[in-house]
Order: C-alpha cells, then structure tokens, then sequence
C-alpha cells in the first residue's frame, strides 16, 4: 500500500477512533442524568482507552458473547462501566434502547458492571483492586487450556494503592503471564485529592517493573500513541506481563471537570447538561 | 515437644495420637487429610479441577494433587485475597477451582473476596477453609476460626458445608463437582476421628440422621458430630436417648429435618466448633422460631469471646465440646425444659 494511502487510512482510522471517544464521553452525560448521579470523570479519562480496546485491540465476537477464544477484558476501575455500556450496544451486544433502563429498579445496567446480566462483560466489578487478580485467573486459565486470548485489564492509578493490586503483580510477573496486558489510566486524581497527595503511586513502571512486569508509559489521550503502543506489544506466552501506564486527565474534555475533585460524582441539570454535551460535541480532538 | 513435631500436629498431617482421645475416639485415626488425594483422583475423570494453595500445601494435603497433576496446581505465595480471586478469575474461564487455606484466612481475610468475586456472579470456586474452629489450639485468635460459619451463612449464593471426617469429605469433594455456584467447604484438621466407615452417600443440604432417640435432637455440624455421638452414648447409660443429625449443610439449612427433629423430640442441641453468635444454632433457631416451633433449644459453642490458647483437646473440654461436655450440656437443658412438649 503506498504511504499516502497508508496515512489516510489512519487518519480515517483516527477520526473514527475519536468519534468514538466523544461518543462514550457523550453517552455517559445522557445515562448519568437518567440515574441522577454517576461517575463522569472517572469514564471522561479513560474515554480513549476504551475507544482504541473496543474499536482497535480486542478480538471479539459480539454475536458470541462467551466465544472461548476471545480476548478478555476486566474493567477493575468498575465505577467506569458507565462508559462502557455504550461501547457494547454499539458493537451489537445488546440493544443500545435497553441502556434506557440505567440504574432503575432491576435494570441490568448499575454502577459497577455485572457479568451474570450484561452480554460482552467479562466480569463484575465494582469493588477496586480485585480486577487484577481476576485477570491473574483469565490469563492462567488460557495457559492451561491451550487457548491464545489475551486478558486486559483496565486498572486506576487511585486503585493502586490496594494491596491486593500487588499480590496479583507479583504473581502476574512470577508466573510469566506474558498474554496479560494491564493498563493504567494515571488520571491523577482519586476521591479526596491528587492520588500523589493522597497515597502516591508513582513510580509507576519502576514498581511494576521490579515485579517482573514489562513496561511502557503513554499519552492516554493520544489515538495515534495508543494504537502504536498497543501494536508494539510484546506478546511473548511465557515472557513478562505487559503494562501500560497511559497518562490521563481526570475529566478531560470537560474543562470544569478537568483534575477537579468535585466531579467524581455528579450530575448536571439544566443548561449545564446543554453546555457540556455541545462542549463535547464540539471539544476533544484526538491528536 | 519439638518444633518439628508442633509442625507436624498443626501444619502437617503425620499419622500422630488423637488428641481428642479424650472423647473416647479411636487412638488410631486415621490421617484424615484427602483432601488432595481425592481431588487428584476426581481430576483424572474432570479436566475442569484445578487446585490452589496460599503456601498451605502440605498443610492441606494439597501436594498430593500436586504430584499427580502438576500444571494444574498453583501456589500463590501467602496471598489469601489473590488466590480465592485467581480462582474466580479461572472459573469464569470454565475451570472448577478448589482454593485452599486456613479457615481464618480462608473466611476472614478473604470473605469480601467470597462474597464479590465468587458468590455474587456464581462462580463455582470452592473455597477450602481447613484447621477450621479451635484446631490451632496454642496457635490463638489469630488462627483461630470460630467466626467462618456466621459470616459464610449470610452471603447469598453460597453454599456452606462442614467436612465431617475423611469419608464424608470424600464424599462432599464428589459432590461438589456437580453442584451451582459458590462453596465453602469447612474442614478441620485433618485427624478428625471416623464416623463413617465408608464413604456415606450425600446430597448437599440434607441432613444425615447417624442415631436415633426421642428424648432430645443433637444437631452438630462438622468436628463435632463425632463427639456428639458419643456424648449419645454416654447420654443413653443414663437411659437418655439422643437423635443425632449431622447437619453438614449449614446454608442451606435443612429446614424439614430440623422441623420434624421439633416434631419428634422435645429439645434441641445444637453443637458446634465456633462462636454461637450466627452459627448453626442461630440458623436451627431462625428455622425453629419462624415455623412457631417453641421447642426448647440450646445452641452450644464457643460463647462470644476470644478463647484462650491452649492444646485443642484441652480447649473443647474447657468449652464443654466434648463427648463429656456435650451430655452435661444436654442434661441441663433437659433439666431446664419443661415436662410437657410445649411446641404448636
């Protein structure tokens, strides 16, 4: 293929990629007003993560929801599920009318997302540091049977202060879960504060690193870094797990939410809601 | 003693004196540990058991799973919460993970893992809590599990079963391959003297009747069938005769042999190793009460408190849990109950 043709298909390949992200971003500001409270800028970070995962990196089925094969995906910062839902009506999991239902009463769509109700969750979470582990278990799993699917799994830079986090690291490295990817979307921010004021995390990769982890570090909002990052993966079974620590913004693309501590949980009403859905429609560009 | 030799009565499974001989058990029991001899067996038949241990495996006997299938045995190190969530993580993936470790780990470190990872989205990882109860003797509090039955049996979509000697866990291992969702499987440590001659046929939430009598209904789970039985024995010199369940299921309870034991005998003893508050007293009572049963009933246990470190055997007679315990409690609440059968 000549180079031109190469580059415009990126660059389609891109335009598509943050259509997609504004998507999440947007749908995420419509759901949240159905249940009156949600998780804005926790989704808001990692808007890109998941656009490049879903539309990008993870080999999936949706007419086969429980394909063995498939790449498996743990979103451990559940409280994100609000972003993903959209992502798998999109990709044909279920109908996109059925997110209408967001957090009434028996509605399969809460929070945190569960396995047992959504097609295309791979499994619940909710409860942070757990998801690692959970992946630690998929990744094994597909050693022992022989299968070639890869695990990923979202994690939260906030999360990381978890110990259960680093047993599962230690046992990732230990077990050379080489077809173990792990991201980090390092948003900067947990609940109360900046998470290095809080109980800092960094440095990151060292850290992992000193568990045996292979690492790289990345602009998380950067379509074209991302989609390079994850190309250059080195998926070897029985070599070193794999992660990612995507820098991110906490909110971004909302510039009130941007790094505030305000906006983990909210909810907009009235003319705030029109002002921020037109600026995302009209906002974040990916670069 | 050696330290070699406290290794072997608590971590290890070496063939060594009964230290319940007390209640009249057989000096000789055998080593009652098959937990992995049985699995490994099971798992030449079924592809989906797999085997995990928090650096417990000879404690548990899970190196004999080991030898035998090696690439589906994994130790995670001592790493409680990774280990019972690895193996949610495999079941999600198929497999059938038996999860092993000491029963405070296993159930108070780990119940949130339990309750999220396994329970809540039906994984059929069985969590393996052994040297359940007072078994750690001198070890204390922080090894024992008196606690595991009351926070177990509040979780939805667990099932919690007791080990009752090496037969009946045989049995419950085979079982268990078969049955929906989440487990909790409480085994003691490894010697518990027979009950079983044979491996006794079994369906998970119905109780095994192992005597019969009219005067009263023990109704024990566990590590303390055996002394119960034999606390029938003692009863009956007495001209007392004691129904006996094993009541292994502790959620779900058996409600109809719980109910017809209230039908049939005019008190109720329960009995087992651990705190009383939300055990298996609690739950025969619940049953008892919200059926309008007014039969007298006696949960006997560890009462709420921290027990003092001592040899085990040495513990349950302070506690009243063994054979000569349990008749006395059994005495006093037939002393205490009324003449006349007062239940609806």
């Amino acid at each position: 293929m000549p180079p031109t043709e190469q580059a415009s298909q990126r660059r389609q390949h891109i335009d598509r990629l943050t259509d997609r992200a504004r998507f999440i971003r947007t749908e995420t500001v419509r759901l949240t007003r159905i249940a009156g409270a949600g998780h804005y800028s926790a989704v808001f970070s990692c808007a890109e993560l998941l656009a490049v995962l879903y539309y990008a990196q993870l080999r999936l089925d949706p007419t086969r929801p429980r394909w063995p094969e498939r790449d498996r995906f743990v979103l451990s910062k559940g409280h994100a599920a609000i972003g993903l839902y959209p992502v798998l009506a999109d990709l044909g999991y279920f109908p996109a009318s059925e997110l209408d239902s967001y957090t009434r009463l028996g509605s399969p769509f809460g929070d945190h997302p569960d396995m047992k109700k959504i097609p295309g969750v791979d499994f619940s979470s909710g409860s942070l540091g757990h998801g690692l582990s959970i992946s630690v278990g998929m990744a094994l799993a597909g050693r022992l049977s022989g299968a070639d699917y890869r695990t990923y799994c979202l994690l939260g830079d906030g999360e990381l202060a978890e110990g259960q986090v680093w047993e599962a690291a230690m046992s990732a490295g230990h077990f050379r879960l080489g077809n173990l990817v792990a991201v980090v979307d390092a948003n900067q921010l947990c609940i109360d504060g900046f998470v290095r004021d809080v109980m800092n995390a960094e440095p990151i990769e060292q850290r992992f690193a000193a568990f045996g982890w292979q690492t790289r570090r990345v602009d998380g909002h950067n379509l074209n870094a991302l989609l390079d990052v994850f190309a250059g993966l080195h998926i070897d079974p029985d070599g070193p797990p794999q992660l990612i620590v995507a820098d991110t913004i906490k909110g971004r693309g909302v510039a009130r939410m941007e790094l505030s501590t305000e906006w983990h949980v909210g909810n907009l009403v009235g003319a705030d809601y029109d002002d921020v859905m037109a600026e995302l429609v009209s906002g974040v560009e990916g670069t | 003693m050696t330290t070699q030799n406290q290794s072997e009565i608590f971590n290890g499974v070496a063939p060594l004196r009964d230290s319940r001989s007390s209640d009249g058990a057989d000096t000789r029991a055998v080593p009652a540990f098959v937990f992995g001899e049985e699995l490994a067996e099971l798992a030449e038949h079924d592809s989906r058991i797999v085997v995990l241990t928090a650096d417990l495996a000879r404690s548990n006997r899970s190196v004999d799973f080991a030898a035998r299938h090696p690439d589906r045995f994994i130790n995670t190190g001592i790493a409680e919460k990774n280990m019972i969530t690895v193996a949610a993580g495999m079941a999600s993936c198929g497999y059938l993970p038996f999860a092993a470790t000491f029963s405070s780990f296993a159930a108070l470190l780990c119940c949130e893992q339990i309750r999220t990872d396994c329970a809540y989205p039906g994984m059929p990882v069985r969590v393996v809590g052994h040297h359940s109860g007072m078994t750690m003797g001198f070890y204390g509090t922080s090894h024992h599990s008196l606690e595991d039955i009351g926070l177990m049996r509040c979780i939805a979509g667990l099932t919690v079963v007791c080990a009752t000697d090496a037969n009946h866990l045989r049995a419950l291992l085979r079982a268990s391959l078969d049955h929906p969702g989440a487990m909790y499987l409480r085994l003691g440590r490894g010697r518990d003297p027979q009950v079983y001659p044979r491996v006794p046929d079994i369906e998970i939430g119905r109780a095994l009747r192992v005597r019969e009598g009219t005067d009263l209904t023990i109704i024990a789970t566990g590590s303390e069938v055996h002394p119960s039985l034999a606390a029938a024995e003692l009863l009956a010199e007495q001209g007392i005769q004691a129904r006996v369940l094993d009541m292994f299921t502790v959620s779900p309870l058996d409600r109809e042999a719980v109910l017809d034991a209230a039908r049939s005998t005019p008190a109720i003893l329960t009995v087992e190793e651990g705190n009383v508050t939300n055990g298996l007293g609690t739950a025969v009572t619940e049953c008892l009460y919200e059926s309008g049963h007014r039969v007298p009933v006696r949960r006997h246990g560890v009462p709420d408190e921290h027990v003092p470190v001592g040899p085990p055997a040495a513990l349950y007679a302070h506690y009243r849990l063994d054979a000569a315990g349990i008749a006395s409690v059994a005495r006093d609440l037939l002393a205490a109950a009324p003449t006349e059968r007062s239940h609806t």
